[in-house]
């Protein structure tokens, strides 16, 4: 399927417009979660960085690709929705190995800050925001 | 009837899925493309009957479809909030720290679907939970209100959750 007729001298001013906004917002947004991956000081505030990248930056760029192919095709083109659905089942997988790989070893190395095995709700917090469960 | 259907379609949903995306990835709907689609979900459910899980029970297509939307606002909502503490100056980054809470639902996959809403929201991470004690382990970026993020964790996703797949 190769589709010569896809140049992009093809593709109308608003939807060349609104596509180049998304990708730009998509880019902008997984490069913010790459610069808090250097500015942020622990592992743990680092790992929430990227998950920018891997949720609307993703998103942002996704739109963009299907408006753009959308027009240019003269058809729905919403493939690009199987992209957001594997990433967003799969990232939390490996996102959660990281974390609690980094705990297991904190709690080896017996290292402050991280919780014992067995937290219980509201220890962690002042006590003004004692959370009331039980 | 119901039990052949059962034997023939043992996760609908799952078959569905795949001749859904099957028919995404081809994107044609031909007769061709429909039966190829169809072969493969049927083979795919077949195979996760090796793995022994039961079959999911999802009810309240409404509520799935108001917790997407509340969701996606939760995404959006938290990555103006993650990216504004990047970009703030270190001393004024606020306290990220671990929390626990104390979880009622014990559906394995409503608690899946829990772990990935929260952790594909940034800012926020799973990190482990207790089936024993159904204590929760999140960590969150800037944690500044706990009992806020209970709340959030306890009534805008469990409770939907929990009436969805229990």
């Amino acid at each position: 399927m190769i589709d010569i007729e896809l140049a992009f001298e093809n593709l109308p001013p608003w939807a060349a417009l609104l596509t180049a906004f998304c990708v730009f917002m998509g880019a902008f947004l997984t490069l913010t979660g790459s610069v808090g991956l250097l500015r942020l000081k622990t592992f743990y505030e680092r790992v929430h960085a990227p998950t920018l990248g891997s949720t609307l930056g993703t998103g942002f760029i996704l739109v963009g690709s299907m408006i753009c192919f959308s027009v240019l095709r003269g058809r729905l083109s919403v493939h690009e929705i199987l992209i957001a659905v594997f990433l967003t089942i799969t990232t939390p997988v490996g996102f959660m190995l990281l974390v609690r790989s980094a705990l297991y070893r904190d709690r080896v190395e017996g290292n402050d800050n991280v919780p014992e095995g067995n937290p219980t709700p509201g220890k962690q917090s002042a006590p003004d925001a004692a959370v009331q469960q039980d | 009837m119901r039990r052949f259907m059962a034997h023939l379609l043992p996760y609908p949903l799952l078959s569905l899925a795949i001749l859904i995306m099957w028919l995404l990835l081809n994107q044609s709907v031909s007769p061709g493309q429909v039966v190829f689609g169809s072969l493969l979900a049927l083979g795919g459910a077949w195979g996760m009957t090796t793995l022994g899980q039961e079959t999911p029970r999802i009810r309240r297509p409404l509520t799935i479809l108001w917790l997407g939307v509340i969701v996606f606002v939760d995404i959006v909502r938290s990555n103006i909030a993650v990216a504004k503490i990047i970009f703030r100056p270190g001393s004024r980054r606020g306290t990220p720290g671990f929390m626990a809470v104390k979880l009622d639902m014990r559906n394995p996959y409503g608690l899946a679907a829990l772990a990935i809403v929260i952790t594909s929201t940034p800012g926020t991470i799973w990190t482990n939970f207790s089936s024993a004690s159904g204590i929760l382990l999140i960590h969150v970026l800037d944690l500044q209100d706990e009992a806020e993020w209970v709340d959030t964790i306890k009534n805008r996703y469990e409770r939907r959750l929990m009436e969805i797949f229990e």
